[in-house]
């Protein structure tokens, strides 16, 4: 039989073309430069493009075995013993492992070098030694000649589990007498821990102001309970990790990860070896969107090719992906804001409760700060609680937490203009987060782009056109995301030819290799590609964190500027040399060096690059940063959906996403952020969510049941970049991978409530939620 | 562990694969796309769900886009199968991976090559293509960084440099996006 | 004088103020002082010489990442926030 995937022929008709003059993707630019700025090809684009490109599942190595991992079939059960011995004893099957084969790490919070967590929890998620606390939890795993084999090995396995009750929700999870996930888990309170056994392991509070007179003396006061999905990063690639225990102790690790340095760091405190035994090479990634931070398999394939002393590759399964790694959380969330008759916001208050996953740590931190901070909200009360539940730990997930507040806090917003009776976006301009405006959690705002953000949608030609016919609505919403800046190394060696090598440690997971290399070419002098950048090993350069909190092109960028400035010092000092004058006097503008003390001499950075073998041998510039300045980031989304009153389908037919890049480097691929971060947010709005059982097991754990967008799911996706430069960086640059996540979910919700006159409480806003709003079903 | 001999379990395969003869041996419930990775080394085909949902797999049988694992190994035998390595010639890139990379339509880079062979079959019957029927011809294949625009235009722009029109010189999104209507 | 923001959870230490201004020239030194005027503050934010890892400060609105090292101003702001996790902290939250 053979399966074919051509659709069948007479698509839907084509739409009418749009006037000419319209620029679907403008970019409100005030600085130009030579490099910075343009849309060269990418670096690493031909491999992609051609299939050459080695990703995390693409490495063979000689003898390398298999292996599979067996997972609870439970959501909440007690381990009370595992067998392995029959799989063992398969032909073909060199090692099996468990949590027994890990030495059990002091339960306790510490530092991991790069931020914190508890090493017990990491350990027990990576195998689980007492309890199985969700369905896809990795119980052990095998190692064999063949994946065939391996899967053959995992039914011989035995566990004996006593299944437990299990809790799915924050609700479920915080209700007197709920069945508890850890037995020692008590709840910390900022630092404070308290006694109590629960699933809530953490409680915090900001309070600004006087939130409670505020709103006594409020015009108009909006309150929202709104409650959303676990929904899943998605990316296409299945986690995929290699690894060889050399008989001298040393771990190589090949791997589709974020950050090859936390891999290095966190296997390490999980087999309980120093960091300097393990060697990580990051290969190709095939998206991540935070998922792709924590470590799951890595430990795993250590183990096994420890115990059967020859290379071990794993390869998670879509279902295993599902079920086995991080969600990000669903969630519960109380929004209430109150504002002045004449359009003044004066007081917010926000409880939200996030689903931590099987252990503690959701980024319930990052909402609570984000919920109110695109807005001055001079008085505010914000609690967050982040609760265990029986499902995976939850991950990172673009912008993480921001998403989840912006569909409470932007909905309220939206409903308090329409009962003030303003324009949604001037109500959010005079309200907006500027300079100065000082947070509900404390801090104040450096020079952000929010006013101008808004000004550019409230100008878009999309918000003046008209939206006609029934069962239409219209949505915007704003978002904000902190981004970070954190550790980047670079070193930049210089040719013979007059080009030069980029060396650096930011895995490339949507175009950074040309957005780092573009601003080391732009300091250089150099064209695009004139400067060849490479990702490498642990090994092979200094420590750089994460490709994620939209910092690649922040950070790492900043290194290969100061990278890319140490090597124009030093050859500054060979063209001194070669000419016989002091260095200080040799000046390098544009591609050329000159001195007063040889007037009318030049040298191009390409003559100097030809003479480093006679002038003292290869010319190398290199920085590492932990740069302060990273600058927050906002956009805004225009939405137009259509509803079928039958099916209770949201169609988006048109979708604009206006956002500050600060300085865009790339724009095709800023734009690309855009449009990517828009549709991750489309998905989350409409259709994405994990289904369980009344077992608290997931049931559509395949990405036929667990519904992404298609292309035909979506409209194109305008874009409009402004740029309001970061002062914290040279070029400007913020960071944009994150914050076009952030409002698409509350923009379809505003869309689909001026659509239906009645406000979604709930996501995703599946078509049964539709139809139950319509009171078509109930 | 116990030592049995060797016996012979696999099935043996002629195919062409890329225009070039090809013989493998595989396990007769190998997928196609298990034995293009894995058997014959050519991981340019991705994994990105095996159950025939997001389209990385993609492959051309006897001209026909397939889901390689959905397809069995030992089905291969005698067809033609042309994968993301066949589409670069020694001549160069084929205009849907100068387009690809002129558009900028791909981030993270594993649902491409799943994306240009499936915009190769298209494009081989369908020169002239609406940007509506881009999007339901492509709506087999999944990706999840770039939201479709680029690759949409991407495809309409190869489109108009296979069809040699006027002005639909590689590259540009000024061009891609006139190609593309809304 | 720096000025703390106290966290509103630890306004039970200092009679319900919500900042307080403390001499000292970094984090290290603003918590000693704090400590001196409102004692409890220090076992709450410290542990082991260092700041608890759930908890991160933010002077004059940058996270810092010298923790009490971190050099504070004459006319500082100084907030104690519960440490982000996500996307957004150094290693990503390994637990």
């Amino acid at each position: 039989m053979t399966t074919t995937k051509e659709p069948a022929t007479g698509a839907p008709a084509t739409e009418s073309a749009t006037t000419e003059t319209y620029l679907p993707n403008q970019v409100l630019s005030h600085t130009s430069y030579n490099v910075v700025g343009t849309r060269p090809i990418r670096h690493d684009g031909v491999d992609k493009v051609t299939g050459r490109a080695i990703y995390g599942a693409d490495i063979r190595l000689a003898g390398m075995l298999h292996g599979k991992v067996l997972r609870s079939p439970h959501s909440h059960a007690r381990i009370k013993s595992i067998d392995t011995s029959k799989a063992l004893a398969l032909p073909g099957v060199k090692a099996a492992v468990t949590a027994a084969d890990l030495s059990e790490a002091e339960s306790r919070t510490i530092d991991l070098g790069e931020g914190s967590g508890n090493v017990r929890w990491l350990q027990d998620n990576i195998l689980a030694r007492h309890k199985a606390l969700y369905k896809g939890h990795a119980v052990a795993a095998v190692a064999a000649t063949s994946a065939h084999i391996a899967e053959q090995a995992l039914k011989l396995i035995e566990v004996d589990y006593e299944v437990l009750p299990a809790v799915s929700t924050v609700e479920e999870a915080m209700r007197a007498g709920a069945p508890l996930l850890h037995d020692d888990l008590t709840t910390e309170s900022l630092g404070e821990q308290t006694d109590e056994h629960s699933n809530l392991a953490k409680h915090f509070q900001f309070v600004l102001g006087d939130p409670d007179k505020a709103f006594a003396e409020a015009d108009v006061v909006v309150e929202r309970v709104v409650t959303t999905a676990t929904v899943h990063q998605g990316y296409i690639e299945p986690h995929a990790a290699t690894a060889a225990w050399n008989a001298d102790g040393q771990v190589t690790i090949w791997c589709s990860t974020q950050g090859a340095f936390v891999v290095r760091e966190q296997t390490a405190k999980v087999l309980q070896i120093p960091v300097s035994r393990i060697k990580v090479v990051p290969l190709e990634i095939g998206g991540g969107f935070g998922g792709k931070i924590p470590i799951y398999l890595e430990p795993l394939a250590a183990l096994l090719s420890r115990q059967s002393a020859r290379p071990v590759k794993l390869v998670m399964s879509r279902a295993e992906v599902f079920q086995g790694t991080g969600p990000t959380p669903g969630s519960w969330m109380r929004v209430k804001m109150g504002a002045t008759r004449d359009g003044r916001l004066v007081a917010g208050e926000a409880d939200i409760r996030f689903e931590a996953g099987a252990y503690p740590g959701s980024p319930v931190g990052a909402a609570a700060e984000c919920v109110f901070a695109a807005y001055d909200v001079p008085n505010g009360r914000i609690d967050g609680y982040d609760v265990v539940v029986n499902k995976p730990k939850s991950a990172a997930y673009r912008a993480p937490g921001a998403t989840q507040a912006a569909f409470a806090a932007e909905q309220v917003v939206d409903e308090l203009a329409e009962k003030l009776g303003l324009d949604p976006i001037d109500f959010r301009l005079k309200n907006s987060a500027k300079e100065g405006t000082r947070r509900v959690d404390g801090p104040v705002h450096p020079r952000i782009g929010s006013v101008e953000v808004l000004e550019a949608a409230k100008a878009h030609e999309h918000y003046r056109s008209p939206l006609e016919g029934p069962h239409r609505g219209r949505g915007v919403a704003h978002g904000y995301w902190f981004n970070v800046g954190l550790e980047s190394s670079c070193t930049i060696n210089v040719n013979a030819d007059g080009t030069v090598n980029l060396v650096e440690g930011s895995t490339d997971i949507g175009g950074t290799r040309a957005s780092v290399a573009m601003q080391a070419a732009e300091v250089l002098g150099l064209g695009a590609h004139d400067v060849r950048p490479a990702v490498v090993d642990t090994d092979s350069i200094g420590f750089t964190a994460v490709t994620g909190g939209s910092r690649t092109t922040f950070a790492t960028g900043f290194a290969a500027i100061k990278a890319a400035e140490d090597v124009i010092r030093q050859m500054k000092e060979r063209a001194a040399l070669i000419w016989e004058v002091e260095p200080e006097t040799v000046v390098y503008e544009g591609t050329t060096f000159t001195s007063p003390a040889r007037a009318g001499d030049t040298l191009s950075f390409k003559e100097v690059a030809a003479q480093l073998g006679d002038t003292g041998g290869p010319v190398t510039g290199r920085a590492n940063v932990d740069p302060p300045g990273h600058g927050g980031a906002f956009a805004t989304n225009i939405v137009d959906v259509e509803i079928d009153p039958e099916t209770g389908k949201v169609q988006v037919l048109r979708f604009t996403v206006i956002q500050d890049a600060g300085k865009a480097i790339h724009p095709s691929y800023v734009e690309g952020q855009m449009q990517g971060g828009s549709a991750q947010g489309i998905g989350w709005a409409l259709n994405e969510e994990y289904f369980l059982n009344g077992r608290g097991e997931m049931v559509n754990a395949s990405l036929l049941d667990y519904r992404m967008p298609t292309a035909l799911d979506l409209p194109m996706i305008d874009t409009v970049i402004v740029e309001v430069p970061n002062p914290g960086h040279p070029f400007g640059v913020r960071g944009v991978g994150e914050v076009p996540i952030v409002p698409p979910p509350a923009a379809v919700a505003n869309a689909v409530a001026h659509a239906l006159g009645k406000r979604p409480d709930v996501l995703p806003i599946s078509p049964r939620v539709v139809l139950e709003m319509t009171g078509q079903i109930e | 562990m116990t030592t049995t001999p060797a016996r012979a379990t696999k099935a043996h395969v002629a195919t062409r694969i890329n225009g070039e003869e090809t013989e493998f041996l595989c396990e007769p419930q190998q997928s196609l796309l298990e034995c293009l990775r894995d058997v014959v080394g050519l991981t340019g085909t991705k994994e990105g769900c095996n159950d025939g949902n997001c389209g990385a797999c993609s492959v051309l049988l006897n001209g026909r886009l397939v889901n390689s694992c959905l397809v069995l190994g030992v089905e291969a035998a005698g067809k033609d199968v042309g994968t993301s390595a066949g589409v670069a010639t020694p001549a160069g890139l084929h205009p849907l991976q100068q387009a690809f990379l002129e558009g900028a339509a791909l981030q993270c880079g594993i649902c491409t090559p799943g994306f240009i062979l499936a915009a190769k079959a298209l494009l081989d019957k369908e020169p002239n293509p609406t940007e509506e029927r881009v999007r339901f011809w492509l709506s087999g294949n999944l990706c999840r960084c770039t939201g479709y625009d680029k690759i949409v235009r991407a495809v309409m722009t190869a489109a108009g440099m296979q069809r040699g029109a006027a002005g639909a010189r590689p590259g540009g999104a000024a061009q891609a996006s006139a190609e593309a209507t809304r | 004088m720096a000025t703390v923001w106290v966290p509103s959870l630890m306004r039970d230490l200092t009679g319900g103020a919500d900042r307080v201004d403390v001499p000292g020239r970094t984090v290290r030194q603003v918590i000693e002082s704090l400590e001196a005027a409102h004692p409890g503050m220090k076992d709450r934010l410290v542990e082991d010489d260092r700041l608890k890892p759930a908890i991160g400060v933010a002077v004059d609105g940058v996270m810092s990442r010298l923790g009490l090292r971190q050099p504070v101003g004459e006319a500082s702001e100084v907030h104690f926030l519960p440490a982000v996790s996500g996307g957004a902290e150094r290693g990503g939250d390994p637990a």
